[in-house]
């Protein structure tokens, strides 16, 4: 155990650094796909509900391992081979956050939805009763209030999401997980590894949703 | 107070269905400016739904409703523009429950730019204590009692300046007790001239202040007139039936 750590310590701190760093990637991404395709799920169009319904179900109907090798290799085979005339090649980092980022957002988008249909439709109606706008009236009246009872489970969603990037492993991305099997592979102490991994994941996503209540409670004055 | 020469609503063969289910079969009336209507009727006839398309919130199935002349139920008509002039109130209040109450007497004027902030914040100040709340301001609406919260509901919609105002059943909602302050209110806005169109099953509010009563079943107006007429001397069957039932 002390000899995993002194010798191997380092490394792992920097696959741990690697793992927040695509988390924190694909969280911003994830972000922004989420934004859109929940409001596209409550807008009144039903062209726009059916795109933002049909992206969610493809990406929660496809498991993640999958999705991460369907991006990593597929796509560039596509492109290079199957059109041709492209060189098109992907990082891991980058076909990771493309994963995490397609994969968080559709869980997102349904927690977005959700969350703005949770507001009471009197709120929207009395906003428009004044003359504002269906945008305005969303800034300023619903979203706030949909937010609020989004941030419990956007920070579940986040905390999944940082579990995930150990999937990424397969793509040969050096997060924790992967760098890990190689800590193993030298030292054959796979329970001390192992243990000493679940105890890093452990600290990190204690500390997050740690933190992250202080902010739920700090959002909840004045209720 | 009423100028019967200006016509403030005129509503022409109102029809509105949800799917097959026809709630306005064929509304046509009128409101003069300054006038107080009070829209009396059973649950489910269609009351609710007329007063809720004459701002569109509900978007109409055939006829047409001219506001000060304007069709609103023309696409080209900026629906934005006009509800700025109608003010609404709701049976459940609906004040906005992440704004503090000055912030939900200010949002609309300042957001559609009819004023600078701090005009908006001294007329909200106003208004509040015109409704005898002036000590809220900093308050959110899940500290207020029914009554106080329908009076801000009434001060908020007032901000607007509006020339007409809607009230949705404004006092269902509340305990007995808190039901005389909210009609106090809107009695003191009908001296003052607003032109009000007003759901509700206040009998003894609608004979005192209205200056005429539309009462309403199964999608049409049976029976309007002055309360005196309508309420103390209905010629229908059914607004009999039904003032038999409610007084």
């Amino acid at each position: 155990m002390i000899k995993i750590i002194t010798v191997y310590g380092g490394m792992l701190l920097v696959a741990l650094g690697r793992t927040l760093l695509l988390t924190l990637l694909g969280l911003f991404f994830a972000c922004i796909i989420g934004m859109i395709f929940g409001i596209m799920g409550v807008v009144k169009n039903r062209a726009c509900n059916i795109i933002s319904q049909i992206f969610v179900d493809i990406i929660r109907g496809v498991p993640m391992i999958v999705l991460a090798f369907f991006v990593y290799f597929g796509v560039p085979y596509f492109f290079n081979t199957i059109i041709g005339g492209f060189s098109i090649s992907l990082t891991a980092l980058q076909a990771g956050t493309i994963c995490l980022a397609l994969n968080c957002g559709a869980y997102m988008a349904e927690i977005i939805r959700a969350g703005i249909q949770s507001v009471d439709k009197g709120q929207m109606e009395a906003a428009r009763s004044l003359g504002l706008t269906y945008g305005m009236a969303m800034r300023k009246v619903v979203l706030p209030q949909a937010i609020r009872t989004m941030i419990p489970t956007f920070i579940n969603q986040f905390i999944i999401t940082l579990k995930d990037t150990s999937i990424l492993s397969v793509i040969g991305f050096p997060e924790l997980v992967n760098t890990a099997k190689n800590v193993q592979a030298n030292t054959f102490m796979s329970f001390q590894t192992w243990a000493i991994v679940g105890i890093m994941y452990l600290i990190v996503i204690t500390i997050l949703s740690r933190s992250a209540k202080r902010v739920e409670r700090r959002l909840s004055v004045g209720r | 107070m009423a100028d019967k020469n200006i016509i403030k609503i005129k509503v022409s063969n109102l029809k509105k269905s949800f799917g097959n289910l026809e709630v306005l079969k064929d509304i046509s009336t009128k409101v003069t400016k300054g006038e107080v209507v009070c829209v009396i009727g059973p649950s489910g006839s269609g009351k609710s739904t007329f007063l809720r398309c004459l701002n569109k919130l509900e978007t109409v199935t055939g006829g047409s409703i001219l506001i000060d002349g304007n069709d609103i139920t023309s696409k080209q008509i900026n629906i934005n523009h006009v509800r700025e002039n109608i003010g609404m109130v709701f049976q459940h209040f609906n004040l906005f429950n992440n704004l503090n109450i000055l912030d939900n007497l200010t949002l609309a004027p300042v957001q559609l730019k009819k004023c600078s902030k701090s005009e908006a914040v001294t007329k909200a100040k106003n208004m509040l204590k015109k409704v005898g709340l002036e000590d809220k301001t900093d308050s959110f609406p899940s500290q207020l009692s029914g009554g106080q919260k329908q009076r801000v509901a009434i001060a908020r919609a007032l901000c607007m300046e509006p020339d007409i105002m809607l009230f949705d059943e404004p006092t269902s909602a509340l305990d007995p007790e808190m039901v005389g302050e909210v009609l106090q209110v809107m009695k003191d806005l009908a001296a003052d001239g607003m032109t009000m169109v007003i759901v509700t099953h206040e009998m003894g509010f609608a004979r005192e202040v209205a200056d005429r009563v539309i009462f309403m079943d199964g999608g049409y107006i049976i029976e309007e007139g002055t309360p005196q007429e309508v309420l103390l001397n209905p010629k229908e069957e059914r607004t009999i039936d039904f003032l038999n039932k409610v007084l």
